[in-house]
């Protein structure tokens, strides 16, 4: 069973959730940008939850099924079309052979994952299916999607059951604008003053439209000041240089001082740019959903809130496991 | 003679020209091919042309150079 990609779209990818392990020798955890919306796409259709699916970012793909399959489609609201009639997203459908999977325009959100029963059975590179495009590693030949390409499907374990649906409160969606990303400063805290640190967290900024999977680029804040220094051996001659160190992911580096910007899953893990802090793990799969010009808020958080939202966000999963079970 | 709208296929900054120091791509009572190219969305580093989809006159355009667009957004009319 294949699907073949007759358009594809902006920038569509095969991810799962990840090939974390390697990111201290640059290998980057790739996977899907919003994981949450990727578990309930395959849950949807009967997968184990870390399948691998497809990524649409701003525009879906166009597909032919080469057998009856069953799909959902979760994230963005990128509403799907069969044969150009609609579909609902968040739910799972029936596709009969050689009929065409297309999508209209993004209404909502960033990107939309799809999930074919059986899962996108690219090989398995570094313990994960995801594509890392710019290290040319896993995925479909380690690259976005071409019209012509042909993806090979696994044989699903049951026969999918259309009509399946995520609960709206199961989708770790928060409605709302600007949108609330929590942070905690970081190391580098000291290095800005302290009317900077401030600005940082009241000033409202916009995704700048070149953010993407490597990472999110904000404007429109106050450029950060910094606290004078004599530069350490082996950091440039910028404020906002450090001696090199490693990236976390989620960290918030602000070359420059002007335009923040959050790494995520194929980010690279090192570099000399002070980092202002870290976004917490539970916020991440936000990002993922956010458009370019989006207004946005970094709200201060300590290590304690931090973990409550990580544990909420967790049970959260938990609770959409045993919806779909 | 009906009009027709052209939509933004993606979310991002809209350009009508391809370079800063170019003229538009086509400018108000424009004729134009349906594999005409009318503007530019750049988003994530790249630049995606717009087609015009359709021959017809340009009415009018709906979006300013360097707006910011949203998927699905009519950027400009044409009369087919």
């Amino acid at each position: 069973m294949a699907v073949k990609v007759l358009k594809p779209g902006l920038a569509t990818t095969v991810q799962d959730l990840g090939r974390p392990g390697y990111y201290h020798i640059g290998i980057p955890l790739s996977g899907g940008m919003d994981r949450h919306a990727l578990v309930a796409a395959n849950l949807l259709v009967g997968n184990d939850a870390g399948a691998a699916v497809l990524e649409a970012v701003f525009m879906g793909p166009e597909l032919e099924f080469t057998e009856d399959a069953t799909v959902a489609v979760t994230g963005a609201e990128l509403p799907p079309k069969l044969d150009g009639e609609p579909r609902e997203t968040w739910t799972s459908f029936r596709v009969k052979r050689g009929q065409i999977l297309s999508f209209d325009f993004l209404k909502q959100g960033a990107r939309g994952y799809i999930a074919v029963a059986g899962g996108i059975d690219v090989p398995v590179v570094l313990g994960s299916r995801s594509t890392y495009a710019l290290g040319a590693l896993g995925g479909f030949k380690g690259r976005k999607l071409d019209a012509g390409d042909e993806l090979p499907i696994g044989s699903a374990a049951a026969t999918g059951k259309d009509g399946r649906t995520v609960a709206r409160d199961l989708r770790g969606q928060p409605a709302g604008m600007p949108t609330e990303l929590r942070a905690m400063p970081g190391l580098y805290w000291h290095r800005i003053t302290e009317a900077a640190g401030n600005g940082f967290f009241s000033d409202t900024w916009k995704v700048a439209p070149e953010a993407d999977r490597i990472g999110y680029r904000f404007k429109g804040g106050k450029p950060l000041e910094f606290v004078p220094r004599e530069p350490p051996f082996g950091a440039g001659s910028d404020p906002s240089n450090i001696t090199d160190a490693c990236y976390p992911y989620g960290s918030i580096q602000v070359p420059g001082g002007t335009e923040p910007i959050v790494l995520h899953r194929d980010a690279v893990s090192g570099g000399g740019y002070f980092m202002v802090g870290t976004v917490i793990a539970a916020d991440m799969d936000l990002i993922g959903q956010l458009q370019p010009n989006t207004p946005v808020k970094f709200v201060k958080v300590d290590m304690n809130q931090a973990l409550a939202v990580r544990k909420s966000r967790s049970e959260l999963l938990g609770k959409l496991h045993n919806a779909l079970a | 003679m009906a009009t027709q709208q052209i939509f933004s296929p993606l979310p991002g900054i809209f350009y009508r020209k391809p370079a800063p120091d170019k003229p538009f791509y086509k400018n108000d009572g424009d004729v134009v091919a349906e594999s005409d190219t009318i503007g530019l969305i750049e988003v994530m580093k790249s630049f995606n042309e717009v087609k015009a989809g359709a021959a017809g006159k340009i009415v009018r355009f709906l979006a300013e150079n360097e707006d910011a667009v949203m998927a699905g957004q009519p950027i400009a009319e044409i009369d087919v």
